[in-house]
């Protein structure tokens, strides 16, 4: 039998149980070479402890996975390195302070066993290496001064320099910016037609349609879909992942005379943005487009006070807003969702009621003291109203999911009762189910006569929320279009024009 | 070779030549053969001990318990060649020192790396452990009466000479030991794998673990590795003093981490170099000799220390992160 018909590996019946739940049901594919397959499915859906079973670092309960020919009833982490199966993790598990060679080169040098430094042997490999992906990144260069997206390379070379067969991908693309994407799915396609396989973990949909021949869809330990990629498009996707059907409703039309809320005049900050002015009415979703590096993410901090612009004026219900001090935004009653969450938005350790009362802190004192159990039942109230899926309150917000997460967040500022909200990349790493309930809790907001902007890159979201969106370029507003009248493919040609 | 004033090696150094002009002003006799062999000579035992503790930091651990694992070996193997083996040479006595501080330090690697116990939580035990084991079961006792091996090697010189005054200035072989004990660090750091898989675990433990690097015995290897040059600069130790002092050394470790730390080693793990690491001790012993020198009464020894710290260590930092905030 050759290569060309046999599949490169072969996953039967693979079936793990975690203290009696049932994480992966009888899941079975076949990944060919060079192929690329797209694993779909929500969070929990099972495809993290797929991964891991690839790996090795898990045992299932069951399988039968055949590797090259090779049947295995498990795999050890060992077998399945020395079979070419190689994970790229989210956080990419490089070492920040080696050189690009040296990432490069361990794997490669420890597997074949080597106990001497050979420099000149492990610069030629990670040159030959970063040759072969067609990317050019400095040798010497210690990993922690690199972007993200050469981070990611670097890991990529890393599996490649110790002869990946199959390469898999997690969530690769969470992280990068629209052009690194594009690189990205580049990279994969030479990889593709190197004789290299890709399993390619993503909920970001155009994507996955885009680079893969084969899509299979995981929803609660059960494969629920598998074909060709002709054969799905985002919407198909999606239903299969959730379930159900996601069709995004369209933000109910904005009463006319919602009196103005928000005002924006000339406001500048340089090397950042420029003369930027606009409005926001009561009830109005306003969108904010723009690429990483337009000036989106300085503008919304200047917004919230997080950067001092350099001139111009916010006011609010026709009350200046004092710049630069995000506190005073914050009393003046704009709450702001950063971009980043978890480094921004949150205190991952502390538990969940914590995390939403802190913002209430001096609404709760009694004299020097604080009213805990009112301040509990506030923020619980809280919780529940945005249906956070949470088992314990008390238990440390890390242990949510993203949607979840990015909800504790939002409860936050709704508990203050602000008169608008600055959300800056809503649903960044949220999954498709969450991302339209979130866009559902941002419709209802605006129903309620609040406020919103939404900064995203993510088209179909402004499109699924914004009555108004304004396009932002290299720091300035360059297109002010009205929501319901514009297509996907007119935006991203204004954006990237 | 660019100069990078970011980097601590730089900044030590330009310390370093500062302090050495302005003491050869105050006192001219500064620049004299005397002042360089009593720094090497003031360097040997603190710089073994440095270079131990760089290892472990750049191993993404700390060691605290390494000068009671000295002492305890330092003592003990004084003691057994006072009782039972007067007759044996230096060497046999260093290597039984070595061994001594190799089960010492095998003993801190089996609770890190095979139970996985925080490294500062399980040193700070050991170091009290050590210290009173040896101090309740061992002796507590003075040994100013060195059996004649170890007298030996204190007598070994590689350079002797006399001054115009009159005066005798020497450097013991022990110096020897130092440079043997940096080379054989460097070789392990740069040219081997195992070297390289120290580095890795101190950048990220859970991607070293990933890639199939042996995270626990690299832990444990470094271990036992620190535990071996502080028996080692122990017994040295013990040698040049003429006198093993059972409540000696214990004490000295936060000096050494501190030198480790000013010559650019960060407590972090995943970085250090050996020339940072001798740099710093040199600076610390400068200090330590000089001060005098200087008409600076010696209690302001560990005020000047203390600022030389936070100036040495806090400077790069200030200005990395400045750099970082520039980048944002």
């Amino acid at each position: 039998m050759t290569a060309a018909d046999e599949p490169l590996i072969v996953m039967r019946g693979v079936t793990k149980t975690y203290a009696g739940i049932r994480a992966l049901d009888g899941v079975g594919f076949a990944i060919r070479e060079g192929e690329a397959v797209s694993l779909a499915g929500e969070n929990g859906s099972g495809k993290s402890t797929l991964i891991k079973i690839l790996a090795g670092a898990e045992e299932p309960d069951e399988a039968s996975i055949t590797v090259a020919g090779e049947s295995f009833a498990r795999l050890t982490p060992r077998q399945s390195a020395g079979a070419g199966i190689m994970v790229i993790f989210q956080d990419f598990s490089l070492f920040p302070n080696l050189s690009v060679a040296e990432n490069i080169g361990f794997s490669a040098e420890l597997h074949a066993g080597h106990r001497l430094v050979d420099r000149g042997r492990v610069r030629a490999l990670a040159a030959r290496t970063l040759e072969r992906v067609g990317v050019d990144i400095p040798l010497d260069a210690r990993v922690e001064t690199l972007s993200v997206a050469h981070k990611q390379l670097v890991a990529i070379c890393r599996a490649l320099a110790s002869d990946a067969r199959l390469i898999i991908m997690d969530e690769p693309t969470t992280a990068l910016t629209e052009r690194e994407v594009r690189v990205l799915l580049g990279i994969i396609r030479r990889l593709k037609a190197d004789g290299v396989a890709v399993l390619f973990v993503s909920h970001k949909l155009a994507e996955v349609l885009e680079v893969c021949e084969h899509v299979v869809v995981l929803r609660n330990g059960r494969k629920v879909a598998e074909g060709p990629a002709g054969e799905f498009d985002a919407a198909s996707l999606a239903r299969h992942m959730t379930g159900r059907d996601v069709a995004e409703a369209l933000p109910s039309p904005l009463a006319d005379g919602a009196p103005r809320l928000l005002e924006v005049r000339g406001l500048s900050k340089a090397g950042a943005f420029a003369d930027i002015g606009f409005e926001l009415h009561a009830g109005e979703v306003l969108g904010i487009a723009g690429l990483l590096g337009s000036g989106r993410t300085p503008l919304a901090k200047a917004l919230f006070g997080l950067v001092a612009p350099d001139a111009g004026r916010v006011t609010l219900d026709g009350r200046e807003v004092p710049l630069g001090d995000p506190l005073a935004a914050a009393a003046a009653g704009i709450g702001y969702v950063p971009e980043d969450r978890l480094t921004e938005g949150l205190f991952l350790t502390q538990s969940i009621l914590r995390n939403v009362g802190i913002g209430r802190l001096e609404a709760h004192a009694q004299g020097p003291l604080l009213d805990v159990a009112g301040l509990w039942r506030e923020a619980e109230e809280w919780l529940r109203r945005l249906a956070v899926k949470a088992p314990d309150p008390a238990a440390p917000v890390r242990s949510l999911s993203g949607g979840n997460q990015q909800r504790v967040v939002l409860a936050r500022w709704l508990a203050r009762g602000p008169r608008m909200l600055l959300l800056n990349g809503p649903t960044v790493g949220v999954d498709v189910g969450s991302k339209a309930e979130i866009h559902g809790i941002i419709r209802d907001l605006a129903g309620r006569g609040l406020g919103v902007v939404v900064i995203s890159d993510d088209l179909p979201e402004l499109l699924a929320t914004c009555h108004r969106i304004l396009v932002m370029k290299e720091g300035r507003i360059t297109d002010d279009l009205p929501g319901t009248a514009t297509s996907e493919a007119d935006l991203a040609h204004r954006l990237a024009s | 070779m660019k100069l990078d004033l970011t980097r601590n090696e730089t900044l030590v150094a330009g310390v370093i030549l500062a302090f050495c002009a302005i003491a050869a002003v105050v006192d001219p006799g500064f620049l004299s053969m005397p002042t360089l062999t009593d720094l090497l000579r003031g360097g040997i035992v603190l710089g073994i001990f440095a270079v131990g503790a760089m290892l472990v930091l750049v191993s993404g651990g700390i060691d605290v318990s390494f000068t009671a694992v000295a002492a305890f070996a330092m003592y003990t193997t004084t003691l057994l060649l006072v009782n039972w083996a007067p007759g044996l040479p230096w060497w046999a006595a260093f290597l039984v020192a070595m061994a001594i501080g190799a089960l010492l330090g095998a003993f801190n690697g089996l609770f890190i790396a095979g139970f996985g116990l925080p490294t500062l939580i399980v040193t700070l035990g050991t170091l009290s452990i050590f210290r009173g084991f040896l101090l309740t079961f061992v002796g507590s006792k003075l040994i100013s009466n060195l059996p004649p091996g170890m007298r030996d090697f204190s007598r070994l010189m590689m350079v002797r000479g006399t001054n115009a005054d009159g005066s005798f200035y020497s450097l013991p072989w022990a110096f020897a030991f130092l440079v043997g004990v940096v080379v054989v660090t460097w070789t392990i750091l740069y040219r081997t794998m195992l070297g390289r898989a120290i580095f890795a675990m101190g950048g990220s433990m859970e991607s070293a673990r990933r890639i199939g690097i042996p995270v626990r015995a690299t832990q444990f290897f470094v271990y036992v590795y620190v535990g071996t040059m502080a028996g080692l600069a122990g017994i040295i130790h013990a040698s040049m003093a003429r006198v093993a002092n059972p409540f000696d050394l214990v004490g000295l470790e936060l000096s050494v981490i501190a030198a480790v730390v000013l010559g650019g080693a960060r407590l972090a793990g995943g970085y250090g170099t050996l020339t940072g690491t001798l740099l710093g001790v040199a600076l610390i012993v400068l200090v330590r000799n000089s001060l005098i020198v200087l008409g600076i009464p010696s209690t302001w020894q560990s005020v000047a220390i203390g600022i030389l710290i936070l100036i040495g260590t806090g400077l790069p930092a200030w200005q990395a992160k400045r750099a970082a905030a520039r980048a944002a």
